[in-house]
């Protein structure tokens, strides 16, 4: 009885995740090695049993690597890969450049004051990620909150064109991953025992040295939990480069999208995917390896 | 950490949340503008307010949604839980590792992915696409993310409480009803609530997963920020955010008396 | 030669009675976890009503101990007998022993009152008679007014007589605590040390305590077992322990002590000369096994050792030196006097009267000397 309770236990969310992640993956990956005129819709079921086992066989004759080689071939998606990389590390980047002082301000707070600090930077991550990105469309518009400031101030005599550039998105990446960004970070910091860097001082390191040697370095952990938790999905970013990048700015989220559901090519979006997953797969790993060793640690 | 609360450290805090607040704001404060030109101030007005609810679309979109984030968060909330408990009290069982990964990905993986991998599965075992189909997609996301809150919340319980019980006469699953789930109890709420604004907010994944009659409110708005920006998207958007920031704000005070009363007990 | 040990409870030995049962019996029990070896092929039997001390320091395998009894782990080999039945397979939950944790582990999200009836309810009692015996509790601790409140309102001592009440609600024919007062700061340890033994006693319980604490074993218990690397290094009464110590580790461990190293030279009757590593010429009395040419160690307490100014008369075992360090306890001075051979030895005078003339300070020129039956001689 004990022994079923717990196989249930496990077994339950094992099952689910299996059947719901796991599977739809290989899925996407078998789709991706067929023609599109069998996969495009109306689509034939991949596991049609009725049709016995010799007609899977059947069909696995028919696997091909063509869409992958269409895919590498045409320079349209592999400058949408290489931009989403390039977007993705710049922003991340960017996002660190934001989120390390906010966190590191937010860790030398007042202790009374810490809590509302985490609470204000847990609150926009709570909003919804749609309307954050729509709010950024009203300010950085040529006619927009932003310009109008600007050129009521006289910085500027006319409109700046940011709204459908690639500034609008890395804007808006660092302002939608920001708190993805700090928790970590500040998590890290906030457990930081100040003494270090007061015997760190002691012992005669500047403040910039002690910053650099005692809370960067014991910060790392942080910042490449954070850094990973922006990158992994900046990469496949769609909503932010569909609304703020405009027509011109190519990113491989947007390009599935389209080739989904504008050019309803499926075995084409089921490839871009796949290669997706495999460019994804070492810093998904990363970011699982930081999990486990925190988890560890908390034990 | 603590130390001097210098004047960069508090420049770099107002800078940050600055930029977190003032979209939000300013789009909250344009939703009351008489003008419908979104840019320029023309006067205060609630009538965007009053349009929303004349609005049939925008009210099915609403509905659909709350049922869904309503019934996707309580289930990927069981699942979750389940799944916290696995990871955290069983350290050894067949394709542990795999089980890991499959809890941990779904957090960064984007969200593309996720919903064009559904979607193919709903499709390759012919499962008609509708409320069903997203209803199971945000389990499928929303479960990993109550797993991981859940976890940090069982992997800090002191096992001894659970060792207290049996060794008074109680048998193992009463313990877990009668000890582990009440003190876990808020971080399963936190979990629950997680899942529910994650389903609220969803829009990629449900825009691959959803099909016809089952259009949900991040759709509906994507549908209309697609064609400008416009007061009745930005009047949503302030009910969306009232909503969820109260709710929010609830939590967090409730959860505060926790903290400081378990803290208490501690020292 | 009739001397005694000592001996408190002078009429309850059962250990020395063959006709006596063990109440709970470790046959030649095993724990491994992995690699490590945490209790290794142990024996111990425990007797009804007895207040028993397992010590040690932390990672010996005492808690691991206690932990397989109470049922939170199995042996990997040998069997836990209680009364004589085995325990083997028996859940946590069907043990008729209660466990008092170091943590205290009260139900946070219970109040003082229902953390005591959880083990009473759970058994099934009655309303009333859970009422009942709750009350009775709270008294017994003397924490009457306090039933409504919930473990964090309370302060540490508070915290720690509610978890006791816990474990002793149901009247466990045997309590086990796991370093019952290890959170309690010094003071509000010493009187809770003869608050559990008058307990121990008014109730007639057996207790089996594990502590890292020397003198809180040495206070509470009718014996101790002083366990290291997962073994039982001896067993005995406090007084046995402490005085005759069955090696050199158990020595050091309890109390503070001389080691003085040397090879036995003669042996005749009861007398042994020994010569020592440092050339120092060593008579004692008692049996040690040792023979000529043996290597041995004769450990001595401190307050063993006499200090004067001049050569003693009548002392064999007496050798000069300087006094090194002087350590001013109030009740006594310890002195850790370096000999002209170059050995240390420590010792410790009772400060009897308020005020001495001319008392002993650092680098003086003193005589150390013992009585040839003041220490113990050990081969091990």
């Amino acid at each position: 009885m004990k022994a079923v309770a717990r196989r249930l236990v496990i077994l339950i969310p094992y099952l689910w995740l299996l059947v719901f992640f796991l599977l739809p993956f290989l899925i996407v990956f078998r789709i991706s090695l067929s023609e599109p005129a069998i996969a495009m819709p109306p689509y034939l079921p991949v596991f049609d049993l009725e049709e016995g086992w010799r007609a899977i066989f059947d069909k696995l004759s028919q696997l091909t690597w063509g869409n992958f080689e269409f895919l590498l071939e045409d320079s349209l998606y592999i400058n949408a890969y290489l931009s989403s990389l390039r977007i993705a590390l710049l922003a991340t980047f960017l996002t660190l450049l934001v989120g390390f002082p906010l966190a590191y301000g937010m860790a030398r707070a007042p202790q009374g004051l810490r809590p509302v600090l985490l609470m204000l930077v847990i609150l926009p991550f709570w909003t919804s990620f749609l309307i954050r990105v729509y709010a950024w469309i009203g300010i950085l518009k040529p006619e927009g909150l932003l310009n109008q400031f600007l050129l009521a101030l006289g910085l500027i005599d006319r409109p700046l064109a940011i709204l459908n550039t690639e500034t609008a998105i890395f804007i808006g990446i660092v302002y939608s991953y920001l708190p993805f960004m700090v928790l970590p970070i500040y998590a890290n910091l906030e457990k930081l025992d100040y003494s270090l860097i007061e015997a760190a001082l002691d012992l005669g390191c500047t403040a910039f040295g002690a910053f650099w040697k005692v809370t960067a370095q014991l910060a790392l952990p942080g910042v490449l939990a954070g850094c990973l938790l922006v990158f992994i999905p900046a990469m496949g970013e769609f909503v932010i480069p569909d609304l703020l990048g405009g027509t011109r700015t190519l990113m491989i989220g947007k390009t599935l999208w389209t080739e989904f559901f504008n050019n309803r090519d499926w075995p084409v979006a089921a490839a871009v995917a796949t290669l997706l997953l495999l460019v994804l797969v070492v810093p998904i790993v990363l970011f699982q390896n930081a999990q486990a060793r925190a988890q560890r640690a908390a034990q | 950490m603590s130390g001097r609360w210098t004047s960069f450290n508090i420049a770099s805090v107002v800078f940050g949340f600055a930029f977190l607040y003032l979209p939000i704001v300013l789009l909250i404060i344009y939703s009351f503008n008489e003008s419908r030109l979104v840019t320029v101030w023309g006067g205060f007005s609630t009538k965007w307010y009053g349009e929303l609810f004349r609005n049939q679309g925008l009210i099915d979109a609403a509905w659909v949604t709350i049922r869904v984030a309503l019934l996707s968060a309580t289930v990927a909330t069981l699942l979750g839980t389940l799944a916290a408990v696995s990871l955290v009290r069983h350290s050894r069982f067949f394709g542990r590792t795999l089980f890991t990964g499959m809890v941990f990905a779904p957090l960064v993986m984007p969200e593309v992915i996720t919903g064009l991998s559904l979607l193919l599965l709903f499709v390759a075992v012919d499962f008609a696409r509708g409320f069903w189909t997203v209803t199971l997609a945000h389990i499928t996301f929303s479960m990993c993310f109550v797993a991981v809150v859940v976890q940090s919340r069982l992997i800090s319980f002191d096992r001894s409480l659970e060792e207290a019980a049996m060794d008074l006469g109680c048998p193992p699953f009463q313990t877990f009803m009668r000890i582990t789930l009440p003190i876990i109890f808020p971080a399963v709420i936190s979990g629950w609530m997680l899942a529910f604004t994650l389903s609220l907010d969803d829009l990629v994944i449900a825009s691959f997963t959803s099909g016809p009659g089952a259009t949900t409110l991040p759709m509906k708005i994507y549908s209309q920020v697609r064609l400008g920006v416009t007061p009745e998207i930005n009047a949503v958007c302030t009910i969306l955010i009232g909503l969820v920031t109260t709710g929010v704000i609830i939590a967090a005070l409730v959860n505060k008396r926790r903290v400081v009363r378990e803290s208490a007990s501690r020292t | 030669m009739t001397k005694s040990l000592g001996n408190i409870r002078r009429t309850f030995a059962p250990w020395n009675d063959p006709a006596s049962r063990p109440y709970i019996a470790f046959e030649n029990v095993t724990k491994r976890f992995g690699d490590f070896t945490a209790v290794d092929d142990l024996t111990l039997h425990v007797y009804e009503r007895e207040f028993f001390s397992l010590l040690g320091a932390s990672g010996c395998g005492k808690t691991t101990l206690l932990r397989m009894l109470a049922g939170f782990e199995e042996p990997t080999a040998g069997d836990i007998l209680l009364e004589g039945r085995s325990l083997k397979g028996v859940p946590p939950h069907r043990r008729p022993v209660n466990m008092m944790f170091q943590s205290y582990a009260l139900f946070p999200h219970m109040t003082v009152e229902q953390n005591i009836a959880f083990g009473l309810r759970q058994e099934g009692m009655a309303r009333g008679a859970v009422d009942q015996r709750v009350a009775d509790m709270l008294k017994l601790v003397k924490l009457g007014e306090f039933g409504k409140r919930k473990p964090h309102q309370l302060s540490g001592g508070q915290r720690q007589r509610v978890a006791l009440a816990r474990a002793i609600a149901k009247r466990p024919k045997l309590l086990i605590l796991d370093e019952p007062l290890g959170a309690l700061d010094k003071k509000l340890r010493e009187e809770t040390q003869f608050e559990l033994m008058d307990l121990q006693q008014e109730l007639g319980l057996t207790f089996m305590i594990v502590t890292h604490d020397q003198e809180e074993a040495m206070t509470m218990s009718d014996r101790i077992a002083v366990m290291d690397s997962g073994r039982i290094l001896q067993i005995g009464t406090p007084a046995e322990i402490y005085e005759a110590p069955s090696s050199r580790f158990v020595a050091d461990f309890v109390g503070s002590v001389n080691m003085l190293e040397g090879t036995v030279e003669t042996v005749s009757g009861e007398m042994t000369e020994i010569s020592g590593k440092d050339g120092l010429a060593i008579r004692v009395t008692g049996e040690s096994g040792a023979g000529a040419g043996d290597k041995v160690w004769l450990a001595i307490r401190p307050e063993k050792i006499r200090v004067s100014r001049n050569r003693p008369e009548n002392g064999a075992n007496a050798a000069e030196g300087e006094v090194w360090d002087v350590g001013y306890l109030g009740d006594m001075t310890l002195f850790n006097v370096r000999l002209d051979t170059g050995a240390i030895v420590k010792a410790s005078v009772m400060n009897s009267r308020r005020e001495v003339e001319d008392p002993i300070g650092h680098e003086d020129r003193i005589w150390v000397s013992f009585a040839p039956d003041a220490g113990i001689l050990l081969t091990r």
